[in-house]
């Protein structure tokens, strides 16, 4: 599902950094390890078609993402791939219901209105769907931002350091959530962390 | 979900900078609609006025002031002048009617104007009940006097001396209401029409208090009889007789060349061509009307430059959200068009507002205040021109949304997500 060959990205002509070589079947799951600076966000912008003009291969699925135009990019992040961040970011001025909405309204799918509300639903959010983002706590906002995440079936879920801001439980609860709801959409998970914690949960793990 | 649902969810969210922003803007485009309103239906009216009526004549004294008195009913007379002298220029070869008009009562500060049937021609009147005066006495008036003074056909009323209210009455006399006129939205709606000698009999009376000469229609049956060129009831050469004026339509083009110049040059008269006098007029009150339009203009603009501000401004709180945005699949033109829109949306709210606003203002006065009334002036017309004032709104705020929006096109997505 993901494999990456010879990768490197130049920040500046004279800054630039290499990856490991990996491969990822569909629904195998990985951490990617390192301390701040080691390039992991740069990686998972990378695999996520954020950043472009990188060196050497990179496809998902299979695709090469550089062979893709700007806006065809666009649109193949939007159906084939879901972000988790650290700080959620959630739109502050839509409610629940509208932020998990605009991940199919953003990529140009149709609108399923009924699995937003199932998808929250399963991820303990039923009573919080009318709600405001400024009304819900952090837990419940990092639930949101990974309902958001899951909303389009994408194929790899790609998280950025999306527990190092929660306590035990909630670390806890978030990773145990991000698991399960990759592995019941049959997607890809990358996480992108220094959080010892999740060591135990991805056993499949590259070091940078 | 779509773009009008997002916009929306952003404005809502900064109620009072929205609420703001709409509310500068509504204000200078109802103060440039209240214009508008008031200008072209001002031009209308006067232009309604004055049709069909090339020259007024009347006692010397200021030009303008004779065609704001016999055509638009507003100023005093300049004077009378003798009825055997009007004759002699009615028989101009350059003249196709002549109208006289006998000024000097009113009824509850509504005028009285004497005059003949021909005056009906000029103004192409209709009635909408009863019949037109045809006896001393007999009034046939305008809708708005009908209205406003609650009279009917039948109803009778006693007039006062002078054209303002609280002038002297005249006693004995009760004028007949006989019909009611058709709507015109001109100045005749405000007017009590009867016959030049019923205005000249309750004078008479009032000066004299003697019985008057009874200058009726039986007079026509008198075979030495030479009527009046003007007022076919009236011997004609009679000079104790005076009316106020004259409106006079002109046979040919020439007319205009020649006419005013030989009646000013060489009689006791005055000629003041309305279409002249109109549009001094408005040269005059034209200067109030450019800087009240200059205020609007700058009304406009300063709340134009404080939606562009407001849209910077939460553009830098929105970074994260345009980057989410775009880690989601949307395109940079996508948010360019939200953005856009969201000042589009602006401005339109606010030049809706303002027009509503404009039209409200007009509509309040116009029920309001009596002089509005009277005029005929009404927040319940559109112009065409109101279409462009929206255009022009969505397209200020186009046009200040797009340095914000360029910058949301040009978010850096992956450096603004990492640099938290």
């Amino acid at each position: 599902m993901v494999a990456v060959s010879k990768l490197s990205f130049s920040y500046t002509p004279d800054r630039s950094i290499s990856f490991p070589d990996f491969a990822l079947a569909k629904g195998e799951h990985c951490l990617l390890l390192g301390e701040s600076g080691s390039g992991k966000t740069t990686l998972l912008h990378l695999l996520g078609g954020l950043l472009r003009g990188y060196n050497g291969s990179l496809q998902v699925g299979s695709t090469e993402l550089a062979s893709l135009s700007e806006s065809a990019l666009d649109k193949f992040r939007g159906k084939n791939i879901g972000f988790v961040f650290q700080k959620n970011h959630l739109i502050s001025a839509l409610s629940v219901e509208k932020n998990v909405i605009m991940s199919p309204y953003l990529a140009g799918i149709n609108i399923d209105k009924a699995h937003a509300h199932e998808v929250l639903t399963s991820l303990g959010l039923a009573s919080k769907i009318k709600s405001s983002v400024k009304e819900i706590s952090q837990g419940q906002a990092q639930r949101v931002a990974i309902a958001r995440a899951v909303m389009n079936h994408p194929a790899v879920i790609l998280a950025d350091e999306p527990t190092s801001a929660l306590d035990d439980k909630n670390c806890a609860l978030v990773s145990n959530l991000l698991l399960d709801v990759a592995s019941r959409n049959n997607a890809t998970l990358v996480v992108a962390t220094h959080d010892q914690r999740l060591k135990d949960k991805i056993k499949n793990q590259i070091v940078l | 979900m779509n773009e009008f649902v997002l916009v929306w969810s952003y404005l809502k969210a900064k109620p009072l900078n929205t609420v703001l922003n709409i509310l500068l803007f509504a204000l200078g485009i109802a103060v440039i609609t209240v214009l508008l309103l008031f200008n072209n239906q001002l031009e209308e009216k006067i232009s309604s006025n004055a049709k069909g009526i090339d020259l007024v004549v009347g006692a010397k004294g200021s030009p303008l002031q004779l065609i704001l008195c016999n055509i638009f009913h507003i100023d005093y007379p300049t004077g009378n002048i003798n009825l055997k002298e009007a004759e002699q220029i009615s028989r101009s070869r350059l003249i196709k009617k002549a109208v006289p008009l006998a000024l000097g009562d009113s009824y509850q500060s509504y005028r009285i104007v004497g005059t003949t049937p021909e005056y009906v021609d000029l103004y192409h009147l209709e009635l909408a009940q009863g019949e037109w005066w045809n006896h001393e006495l007999e009034t046939t008036i305008g809708t708005t006097v009908a209205r406003e003074l609650k009279l009917n056909v039948g109803d009778s009323f006693q007039s006062t001396h002078g054209l303002a209210e609280g002038g002297s009455g005249h006693e004995e006399q009760r004028f007949v209401v006989k019909g009611i006129l058709k709507q015109t939205n001109s100045v005749v709606d405000n007017l009590i029409l009867t016959s030049v000698e019923t205005v000249w009999h309750v004078h008479e009376h009032a000066a004299a208090d003697t019985t008057a000469v009874n200058h009726d229609i039986h007079a026509q049956h008198d075979t030495t009889f030479v009527a009046s060129r003007l007022i076919p009831t009236h011997p004609a050469g009679d000079s104790t007789k005076e009316v106020t004026s004259l409106l006079i339509q002109y046979r040919s083009p020439m007319a205009a060349i020649q006419l005013p110049r030989m009646i000013n040059s060489e009689s006791k008269l005055q000629a003041a061509s309305p279409a002249f006098e109109t549009a001094r007029l408005f040269s005059i009150l034209g200067v109030g009307v450019e800087i009240l339009t200059g205020f609007a203009y700058v009304l406009i603009f300063i709340s134009a430059l404080s939606v562009f501000i407001a849209l910077y401004n939460s553009l830098k709180e929105r970074r994260y959200d345009l980057a989410i945005m775009r880690s989601m699949g949307a395109s940079k033109g996508k948010l360019f068009v939200n953005i856009v829109l969201e000042g589009a949306v602006l401005t339109a709210l606010g030049s809706v507002a303002g027009l509503l606003l404009g039209h409200g203002i007009l509509i309040a006065l116009g029920t309001g205040v009596e002089e509005m009334r009277k005029a005929g002036l009404t927040g319940l017309v559109f112009y065409s021109t109101e279409w462009i004032i929206l255009a022009g709104s969505l397209l200020l705020g186009v046009i200040c949304a797009l340095i914000p929006a360029v910058q949301a096109y040009r978010t850096d997505i992956s450096r603004v997500l990492a640099s938290n």
